[in-house]
């Protein structure tokens, strides 16, 4: 058995990867097959994880018997998820066109409550955080600050500014406010260039780790 | 009687003696007492033969309420055992116990020597909890004190966050006098977004080439502002393409998003009066599988062949694939989004990408309403915010370092307490 799914992993593999000759028929099998068996894989953790795993048993927690002999909850209920479930079949309205409107409330609610949890998260993380990063000396004459450390401060102080100054839209970019603005995009693009580097790296390991596969696992050819 | 002067020299000289042979007497005898008190001391810490590893307990053991929680955490501190030393050390760990509502003490943690708090996450708001705490050694278990009966309690601010508190109300405000301003018909200026500009020649060129337009909205769903912010953008682009009479599909990976891009399409059919044209298979969930949803839109996108492709939203390790994909079948791409390490792709791939901020930017700039640009309007006035505690910041820390001006240290220290109010 264990053969068989090797040869099937491999068949799939090399149909994903024809793509990059051109699309073929070999490529839409798998792809078909991956996206039907992801999307039936991910109804079915979805079904378990939410509406049996939080929803019934924290709605209707499993009993178990207590000192006396009695059954009891394990623990208490949470009728709040009954809310969540409500608003989950409201979403469901839409298949009936009179009252499809309805869909709209719960859809509203997920994106207000959304919006209002990130604003104090993102608040926090990218504007407090960060400025409180930035503050840092340029010069060191009483402390024993590196002639490293100082140009790393430098760096980092300049580049946060001048990158804030290119997120400010109420100004155009003309003059020295467009001269400090192009100072950002630079410094952003560099670190993109880093960021580029790092990742492919990254995407090089998956690639070995399927061509270990093919040429490992599956022909034997590397030991 | 008279005295003679030398009597009463020889009188005092006697006196002067007896007292200090007392003195010496006094100081001897507590001298040993001392000494025997601290052998009895010592003797209760070895008892001759017993071979017992004896340890002192903790002290100081207090249980506080956790602040600004919901109610749900006790935090307990203590000053470790004298014996608790980091070479040599004859404690081996504490064993903390907790009753309930006075009932049997139970064990709740064994923890590590050296260990001076503890944090309890398991309480509830309604019952009373006491705590003491083991020392033991190899052979041997001393007891602290037990602490006074104690609930957690609820708070409904968190004073650790006043200033950030402060510093959101004065950015609000700010956004408030701006929407009110542009309400008012004064213009407000916001800079061109290229990207953004793009829209309608892509939208027109997918139009002259009888092609469609793709648009995908990244594979989050809808508790990701990224998603939030392409599907506002997509209420403009779909709008477009109602006025053009053009095609656009999009394949999602989360239900929720189909069921808000469907919404936002055809309230922008509506908007354009055209309802009969729009369809629900304008958008169409594919599966929720990173992979197995690239895999389906890159097939879309070489037997669709788009004009015109936005990728618009949150991406991960597919935002080359989906790039690489659009541009080899010669579509023009706007791209956008807010993660860092995708950013880099889509600029290599894409013709024009929107980075970071510039996509949370791109509804008020497309829309032009005086809601939103106050909205961009106001998050400048916390960017300039921003930018001058910089300033005073490095100012005041170099200043402070270079030239060690106590004034300067206290504004560096108080601006790093403002903002470390999170």
């Amino acid at each position: 058995m264990e053969h068989v799914a090797l040869w099937v992993a491999a068949f799939l593999t090399l149909g994903i990867i024809s793509f990059l000759y051109k699309d073929n028929p070999w490529y839409k099998l798998c792809e078909a097959i991956f996206v039907g068996i992801s999307a039936g894989y991910w109804f079915i953790v979805l079904f378990w994880d939410n509406i049996v795993g939080k929803f019934w048993v924290g709605v209707f927690p499993p009993k178990e018997l207590n000192d006396v002999g009695e059954l009891v909850n394990s623990v208490e209920p949470d009728y709040w998820l009954i809310v969540g479930a409500v608003l989950g079949v409201l979403m469901l309205m839409r298949l009936i066109p009179n009252i499809g409107w309805i869909s709209r409330w719960p859809l509203a609610f997920i994106i207000g409550c959304t919006s209002g949890l990130y604003l104090i998260n993102y608040f926090s993380s990218n504007m407090m955080r960060q400025v409180q990063g930035t503050i840092m000396p340029l010069l060191g004459m009483n402390y024993e600050l590196s002639t490293y450390d100082i140009i790393g401060n430098i760096i980092i102080v300049i580049g946060t500014f001048t990158g804030l100054i290119y997120f400010y839209f109420s100004k155009e970019h003309k003059g020295w406010f467009g001269r400090a603005a192009k100072v950002g995009i630079w410094t952003i693009m560099i670190t993109f260039g880093a960021s580029f580097g790092y990742t492919v790296m990254s995407r090089m390991s998956l690639l070995i780790g399927r061509v270990d596969f093919l040429f490992g696992d599956w022909l034997g050819l590397i030991n | 009687m008279r005295v003679g002067k030398s009597t009463f020299l020889h009188l005092c000289l006697a006196f002067s003696l007896s007292l200090i042979l007392i003195l010496i007497l006094l100081t001897l005898v507590s001298a040993q007492e001392v000494d025997s008190l601290r052998s009895s001391t010592d003797s209760a810490y070895t008892i001759p033969d017993s071979g017992l590893v004896l340890v002192a307990p903790v002290t100081s053991l207090i249980a506080e309420d956790y602040k600004y929680d919901d109610g749900e955490q006790l935090k307990l501190s203590w000053v470790p055992s004298i014996d608790d030393q980091l070479v040599d050390s004859k404690v081996l760990g504490y064993r903390l116990f907790r009753s309930i509502d006075g009932g049997t003490p139970e064990i709740l943690a064994k923890l590590p020597p050296g260990t001076n708090s503890f944090l309890d996450r398991t309480v509830q708001r309604e019952r009373k909890y006491q705590y003491y705490l083991e020392t033991f050694s190899e052979n041997f278990v001393v007891q602290s004190i037990v602490t006074a009966a104690i609930s957690p309690e609820r708070e409904w601010l968190n004073l650790d966050r006043g200033w950030l508190f402060i510093i959101a109300l004065f950015i609000s405000i700010a956004i408030i006098f701006f929407v009110e301003k542009a309400k008012r018909g004064h213009k407000l200026y916001v800079r061109k977004i290229a990207g953004l500009e793009a829209i309608d020649e892509a939208v027109g060129r997918a139009t002259e080439m009888g092609r469609p337009v793709l648009f995908i909205p990244g594979i989050n769903d809808m508790d990701d502002v990224q998603t939030l912010a392409a599907l506002t953008i997509l209420g403009r682009v779909s709008r477009t393409i109602a006025d053009y009479d053009s095609q656009i599909f999009m394949p999602v990976s989360r239900s929720l998003v189909m069921t808000a891009a469907r919404e936002t399409i055809k309230t922008s059919y509506m908007a354009a009066g055209r309802p009969d044209a729009y369809s629900d298979d304008m958008v169409n969930y594919v599966t929720d599988e990173q992979f197995g949803y690239v895999a389906a839109v890159d097939g879309l996108m070489v037997r669709e062949r788009p004009a015109t492709v936005f990728l618009l939203g949150a991406f991960f390790a597919e935002s080359l694939i989906l790039a690489e994909t659009g541009n080899s079948v010669g579509a023009i791409q706007i791209a956008g989004t807010a993660r860092p390490a995708q950013l880099p792709f889509f600029i290599a791939a894409c013709d024009f990408t929107l980075i970071g901020e510039e996509l949370f930017a791109a509804s008020a700039y497309l829309s032009g309403e005086p809601r939103q640009l106050g909205s961009l309007k106001g998050q400048d006035v916390g960017k300039g915010l921003a930018m001058s505690v910089i300033i005073l910041g490095v100012l005041a820390v170099t200043i402070a370092t270079a030239w060690d001006v106590e004034i300067m240290h206290n504004v560096h220290n108080w601006l790093l307490g403002v903002f470390s109010s999170n």
